[in-house]
């Protein structure tokens, strides 16, 4: 008897761990540099579906952006999707507070332009985990719901 | 009567082409509940007479691009013609408990979230038919919203004029927070303005016509 009890107690608790679990996905730079504007979009926003937040290596361009809040916008109250509410949104650039040399600039410049910008992280976090997100110049903060 | 024939007809050719000139599309930008519908309100009525959609305190009043053909505006002698475009508030999230809050039953906060959903969609699809841009944001509320610079962004890449308002500066404390818009968009004008209550609607006019010369 002692021991069935021992067995269910820890299976409950990792299904409660489970239905209240966060996942943060990193996704790098180079898993969606090489794909179509238009698939970019639908996996991050199937991804923020599945209630996963985002850690994306660089930026999106200002029309994707655009795309990918159209794209949110289909998604809330859809069948499959209702209890998606839509997605907190924010980039993040870390800038050095030291002045850097020309030589330095120049090659993080030339470095850009060739690669695009990877220093900058944009974050995505499904709103019905992620309440709000505070940005401001030098720091970014992620509100979670209760 | 051929020669004045002709002189006429390319005499409409070139006026028509000076009116198209001064037919400004004029949108209004923002994030919900800045007061967007207030200030084309506040424009329609000092220049028509007439209201271009209702406003209220629950978010997302706006629902449907709403038009204000020909409203013609005069500042310090020069005189422009508009065609006033107020768009739904731009968001990244619409949840339909919010609008409970206010208020509105179940069904009616989930059919205005779904309306607003279509809003948003409508609102980015009109970027591209404007000529200038007014976005109207909140003074009281943070600048550094993604919703913000998505809109900017945009606007930027399809080479169309911005003018920042800051509006609700009637509200205890707003005056105060001008300076935050001012340091978050530093390449552009920021006028601030109460739309409900009229005021520095001077410089707006000043700055308005200065963006679309």
């Amino acid at each position: 008897m002692v021991k069935r009890k021992s067995r269910i107690k820890p299976k409950t608790k990792l299904r409660t761990r489970r239905k209240n679990g966060i996942t943060i996905q990193f996704i790098p730079y180079a898993e969606i540099a090489y794909i179509s504007s238009f698939k970019r979009i639908k996996m991050l926003v199937n991804l923020a579906v599945e209630n996963k937040i985002l850690l994306i290596q660089g930026k999106l361009a200002p029309s994707e952006e655009a795309d990918l809040i159209e794209e949110t916008m289909k998604y809330i109250g859809k069948r499959g999707s209702s209890k998606f509410k839509g997605i907190e949104l924010t980039t993040f650039s870390p800038q050095s507070s030291q002045a850097l040399s020309f030589f330095t600039t120049f090659k993080e410049r030339v470095a850009t332009t060739m690669f695009g910008n990877r220093d900058v992280i944009t974050v995505i976090g499904p709103a019905t985990i992620v309440r709000e997100i505070r940005k401001d110049p030098t720091k970014i903060q992620l509100l979670l719901r209760k | 009567m051929p020669i004045r024939f002709i002189k006429d007809f390319f005499k409409r050719i070139f006026y028509g082409m000076f009116a198209t000139k001064k037919h400004v599309k004029l949108g209004f930008y923002g994030p919900p509940n800045s007061g967007k519908t207030t200030l084309a309100n506040r424009i329609c009525k000092d220049w028509t007479g007439e209201e271009i959609g209702t406003v209220s305190k629950i978010p997302h009043e706006t629902r449907e691009v709403q038009i204000k053909e020909k409203v013609e505006i005069e500042f310090n002698g020069k005189k422009l013609t508009f065609k006033l475009v107020d768009t739904p508030g731009i968001a990244t999230k619409i949840d339909y408990e919010e609008f409970l809050h206010f208020g509105l039953k179940t069904r009616e906060a989930k059919k205005r979230a779904k309306e607003a959903t279509k809003g948003v969609i409508e609102s980015i699809k009109w970027l591209d038919d404007m000529d200038a841009v007014i976005i109207v944001l909140d003074s009281k509320k943070n600048p550094y919203t993604q919703v913000n610079i998505t809109i900017i962004g945009n606007l930027v890449a399809r080479k169309i004029p911005v003018l920042i308002v800051a509006n609700k500066t009637d509200l205890r404390g707003a005056r105060a927070k001008i300076k935050k818009i001012e340091a978050a968009f530093p390449e552009y004008d920021v006028v601030p303005i109460s739309a409900k209550k009229g005021k520095n609607m001077e410089e707006f006019y000043e700055c308005l016509f200065g963006l679309v010369k």
